[in-house]
């Protein structure tokens, strides 16, 4: 595999990158808040998975023009899947700080180890 | 009412009476312990019943629920189970007699428990009794064994509850992990587990494989308690003397044995089995179980513990007559059955009417209570000789079958046995019985007199039985040979 | 008008749809009444299907009469079937118990949002099994799982809190490996629907992101589901879940997540990866035994009841991954069977708790102690599911045992193996159930019971239905059996 289709997959590095980072930070931080955050940057490594896979080379806005024929296309299909999976990764984390909050309210802590200690 | 029907209203009547003793027991106690005597009396005359037919050579069958294709919940009526179901059911009426006389003198707390409970083990009874093949049978035999769970934990206090806990420990265990990996083994090879004369794995099964089965069965089969799955059978002792005497002595120790014979001539087949070299270490192992268990009972003091080992000791008989695999011995195993429960019964009723009466339940207290209870302490002597087999009392008549099967087999180690274990039943027994006749009683001593009435109603009921069982053997006999014809043609 | 073509869709729309009403149904009661009778709607809507289903019908709806694959398949066949039948029982039987549970948990002014938040756990796991799209089994796999942290962190207990939010942690992970997979498949296949998915995998030459996808789709599942060893997300919030949660989550939660993980791979999966049968055998029969032996003997020594409890469930998955990971149709059976007979044993166990947490705040082993005293139908009803539980005959557990050890024996000398190792777990079952059977009946009493009598009718009433009901499917299995087994032919007929 030559350098020029290593850096075709580009997109496809960021993804492993930034989704690595991601569940290195859900794992690895003890703060609750730091750990959604961490998941929310796992999700988003996905959603840029989708969106690459969707382009098409030289691919234009999936609209049908009258009188164009031969259109190239990008693939609208992952945009739309994504666009639902980012409402439920937006439910997910305002779920999460929700919880967040009331575990602050009823611990009076945030710190992992510290609510273990508590109970 | 048809004999099909007969058997459905069996099983079911002994719950709708324990149905009826909830609900009685909140109104009266004497509308409860009715409704056990009633019951008692119905369920014997269904059961009894249906004799008339299984003479006539009728075998009544009635499927109730196909679970899976091949397995269902079926009930087929032969000889060795009317007979034992027969047995349960008469003595049952006998039991009740005895149990409302002791738990009365004994001011026994939650009466309407034990009295459920115990309906709800004879319908378990005879769902064994009654079961038309493998996977039926083992379903009431779990039943009995939880059905019996809260008897024997029936005083509640922490070292009952230890011993309750052994007795279900070793029932379950051994019934789960051999018993029902057998039962399947089974259904696996031969397609089937209905009881069938003549066997159902001839042809399915051979060499080692067929040992290792038999093997899974008889340790499967805790009930039969042969060593070392006997423990919980002392632990049971626990349990109030009703217990002990009609289900530690006939329904549950009875099952298991009566579970082995019926696999080994229904199952196995008889034939298949005496032509299979490696199915001989059962023989064995029953003679073992015989002597160990009656060594151990020479050192028991606990009047109870000592009964129980000598259970032991005789429901491996049964199995060892069986093992003996000739059909004069199947006669044998199953006459003996209704020997040693009458027998055995008798014994369990004169410790619980000493334990009423007198509040003595160790050996050494018996000097000279004979004369303080002569009723119990002879209904008592004709029971010990029953399981020394001495004429004229029923044991006799078993182990003149079993030792004619055995002869006829030419088995010396169970000949042995035979000879050996009658000595040893001797010198338990005998010590006993002249210690309570003509031992001068220990200076200082409570003075007493007889049980309850309606327990010494019931033990003397029960001696005659046994000595008229030494008599009066010809419809058993009649009646089992049947099996031995069957297999025969 | 026929509706009948149209069960699939109510299925989904009936408690979905229903939810935000009931949020409005603010007076006392109405609100547990509202979600209750379309709770009880759906299980009619599910036993429908099932009867149809059972007689060899299918159903098949194509959302918005676009035709799959490019529109939105519902199907339902006797996989999915059976495991409507769980789900929507499992929610009617337990929402029909659970008001004097959740009135003495939950405060009056969240019970609507309570009761929303239940019908949407039911809609998801219902969309869930009977959609036939893989994105659509995403999202609503996400309206179930952020329905029921909401659930589980409702109760009055702080430390729901944080086993919530380490569920929520781990749940969003098994979600987002499992769209990572689905991505991997599409980019391939450039298809969603799983029918189709599995045609055209046949035509790709480059196997290997397939093989991927295979990894994190199975690896995701196996997180929802509790799967040993990644099952640490579920004792923690099993036992601080409000009382009826528990009972609806452990009967029905952890077996949708299975379904689909099993539906994918033989689906999907098999008929087009070399080797990925022995692979995936390979994979879940170690960790189901592991689990069940690991999981039954933490059970034996756990001193809560509810943890202990919940700690079985994990063994009780590894004997439903067992069944299936023997691929045969006999373990299939056993595994789809268990699947149904322990949603009702587990189901009625923690009914049983909930009966005992009226009167008992502290739900500790020696905190109960004699509780059969005040309670004795309470306990007799825990018995019985128990019983099942062990796997006593009789039972309905018992069926599923006896089932899956048949299907054990098929496998020559490892199959002694397994059937030591089963009826070992079997003999531990017994042990943690008849410690708390102990301890009810015959330990001295530590704390008293803080009311009178037994649990409120309502409650009570739905125990013994479920405890007869273990009876009754132990003696007359054959509705369950012929389901399951309609379904392991049609995932094996798949295959092949």
């Amino acid at each position: 595999m030559n350098l020029l289709e290593l850096l075709g997959y580009f997109n496809y590095w960021v993804f492993a990158i930034v989704l690595s980072v991601g569940l290195y930070t859900v794992i690895a931080k003890v703060n609750l808040v730091k750990k959604l955050i961490g998941l929310s940057i796992f999700q988003s490594a996905v959603f840029l998975m989708y969106i690459t896979m969707d382009k098409v080379e030289g691919g234009t806005a999936p609209i049908i023009q009258k009188g164009v024929e031969n259109q190239v296309f990008s693939n609208p299909l992952p945009q739309v899947l994504i666009l639902t999976a980012i409402v439920v990764g937006v439910s997910t984390l305002a779920l999460g700080l929700a919880i967040v909050v009331r575990i602050s309210e009823c611990y009076g802590t945030i710190e992992e180890d510290e609510i273990l200690d508590a109970d | 009412m048809n004999a099909d029907t007969a058997i459905l209203v069996a099983i079911s009547l002994p719950m709708v009476i324990a149905l009826g003793i909830a609900v009685a027991g909140r109104f009266s106690d004497n509308l409860r312990e009715a409704v056990t005597l009633f019951g008692a009396a119905g369920l014997a005359w269904v059961v009894w019943g249906m004799l008339p037919d299984l003479f006539a050579g009728h075998r009544p069958a009635v499927e109730v629920s196909q679970l899976m294709p091949g397995i269902s919940i079926a009930f087929r009526v032969e000889p060795l189970g009317m007979l034992f179901a027969a047995l349960a059911s008469g003595l049952w009426i006998i039991n009740s007699v005895y149990s409302i006389g002791y738990m009365r003198a004994n001011k026994e707390k939650n009466q309407t428990r034990f009295y459920c409970c115990f309906a709800l083990a004879l319908a378990a009874t005879m769902g064994v009794a009654f079961a038309g093949n493998l996977f039926t049978l083992f379903l009431f035999y779990e039943a009995l064994t939880l059905s019996t769970y809260p008897l024997v934990s029936h005083k509640g206090d922490a070292a009952t509850v230890r011993s309750a806990r052994i007795y279900l420990g070793v029932l379950l265990c051994t019934s789960i992990g051999l018993f029902l990996p057998a039962i399947i083994w089974t259904y696996k090879v031969a397609g089937t587990g209905d009881f069938t004369v003549g066997g159902i794995l001839a042809g399915h099964i051979g060499g080692a494989d067929v040992g290792l089965l038999l093997g899974l069965f008889v340790f499967g089969v805790g009930k039969a308690a042969v060593m070392p799955v006997h423990r919980w059978l002392p632990a049971a002792m626990v349990a109030p003397t009703p217990v002990s005497a009609l289900l530690h002595a006939v329904a549950v120790v009875k099952a298991g044995v009566f579970t082995i014979t019926k696999i080994i001539v229904y199952v196995f087949g008889v034939d298949f089995l005496f032509a299979e070299p490696s199915s001989s270490w059962l023989v064995y192992a029953a003679a073992f179980t015989i002597i160990a268990a009656s060594v151990v009972a020479l050192r028991q003091q606990n009047l109870k513990r000592l009964l129980a080992y000598s259970t032991v000791a005789q429901l491996s008989y049964v199995v060892m007559a069986a093992a003996v695999l000739k059909p004069l011995a199947e006669v044998g195993a199953a006459v003996h059955m209704v020997a040693h429960a009458f027998g055995k019964i008798t014994l369990f009723f004169a410790a619980g009417a000493i334990y009423t009466a007198a509040r003595k339940t160790e050996l050494g207290q018996l000097r000279g209570i004979g004369r303080r209870m002569p009723w119990t302490m002879g209904a008592f002597t004709v029971g010990a000789l029953s399981m020394i087999g001495v004429p004229p009392t029923g044991g006799f008549v078993s182990k003149w079958y079993i030792l004619a099967g055995a002869f006829e087999a030419g088995n010396l180690v169970a000949i042995f046995t035979i000879i050996a274990s009658t000595a040893l039943n001797a010198a338990y027994f005998l010590p006993i019985v002249y210690m309570a006749w003509f031992a001068t009683e220990e200076a200082g001593s409570k003075a007493h007199g007889e049980a309850p009435p309606m327990v010494v109603l019931a033990l003397t009921a029960t001696a005659l039985l046994t000595l008229g069982f030494f008599f009066f053997n010809g419809p058993v006999i009649e009646l089992e040979s049947q099996v031995v014809r069957e297999v025969a043609q | 008008m026929d509706l009948t073509i149209h069960l699939p869709v109510l299925q989904v729309i009936v408690p979905m749809l229903a939810a935000p009403f009931v949020l409005l149904l603010k007076p006392r009661g109405l609100a547990w009444a509202g979600a209750t009778s379309v709770a009880l709607l759906s299980f009619c809507i599910a036993l429908s299907m099932a009867v149809t289903v059972a007689g060899g019908g299918h159903f098949s709806y194509d959302m918005g009469g676009w035709p799959a694959p490019y529109g939105i398949e519902l199907s339902v066949g006797a996989f999915s079937a059976l495991l409507l039948l769980i789900v929507t029982g499992a929610g009617a039987l337990s929402l029909l118990a659970a008001r004097p549970s959740v009135d003495q948990q939950i405060e009056q002014e969240r019970q609507p949002l309570f009761y929303a938040a239940w019908l949407l756990v039911l809609a998801g796991l219902v969309g869930i099994t009977v959609s036939a799209d893989a994105f659509n089994i995403f999202v609503f796999m996400e309206i179930s799982s952020l329905a029921s942290y909401v659930l589980i962190a409702g109760g009055p207990d702080r430390r729901a809190l944080p086993a919530v939010f380490k569920y929520l942690i781990m749940g969003t992970i098994g979600a987002t490996f499992y769209l990572i997979g689905v991505g991997l498949v599409y980019m391939m296949t450039g298809t969603l629907n799983l029918a189709d998915m599995e045609a055209r995998i046949g035509g790709v030459t480059d196997i290997n992101p397939i093989l991927v996808a295979a990894g994190f789709i199975t690896i995701g599942l196996a997180l929802k589901a509790a799967v040993f060893p990644l099952h640490v997300w579920l004792p923690n919030a099993y036992t601080h879940a409000p009382h009826m949660v528990t009972v609806f989550l452990a009967a029905c939660a952890t077996k949708v997540a299975i379904y689909v993980l099993i539906r994918f791979d033989f689906f999907v999966f098999q008929a087009n990866l070399p080797g990925h049968q022995l692979q995936f055998s390979l994979f879940l029969l170690p960790l189901a035994l592991l689990g069940i032996l690991v999981a039954s003997s933490v059970a034996m020594f756990e001193g809560h009841l509810k943890r202990l409890l919940a700690v079985s469930s994990v063994a009780q998955i590894g004997y439903i991954m067992l069944g299936a990971s023997f691929l045969t149709q006999a373990g299939l059976l056993a595994s789809f069977a268990h699947m149904f007979n322990h949603a009702l044993a587990k189901g009625g166990l923690f009914l049983a708790v909930a009966c005992l947490a009226i009167h008992y705040r502290d739900l500790r082993l020696d905190q109960l102690a004699g509780a059969a005293r005040s309670m004795p139908l309470t306990a007799a009803a825990f018995v019985v599911c128990g019983l099942s539980l062990i796997g006593i005959p009789g039972t309905a557990g018992f069926i599923s045992k006896w089932l899956l050890i048949g299907a054990a024996l098929e496998r020559g000398f490892l199959g002694f193996v397994l059937v030591a190792i089963i009826l070992v777990s079997s003999l531990m079952a017994l042990v943690y159930i008849w410690r708390v059977v102990e301890t009810l009946y015959f330990k001295p009493a530590v704390v008293e019971a803080q009311g009178p009598g037994e649990a409120p009718l309502q409650l009570l009433l739905v125990t013994w239905v479920v405890a007869l009901a273990n009876i009754g499917f132990g003696l007359f299995p054959q509705f369950p059996l012929a389901l399951s087994s309609a379904a392991a032919e049609l995932l094996l007929g798949h295959t092949l």
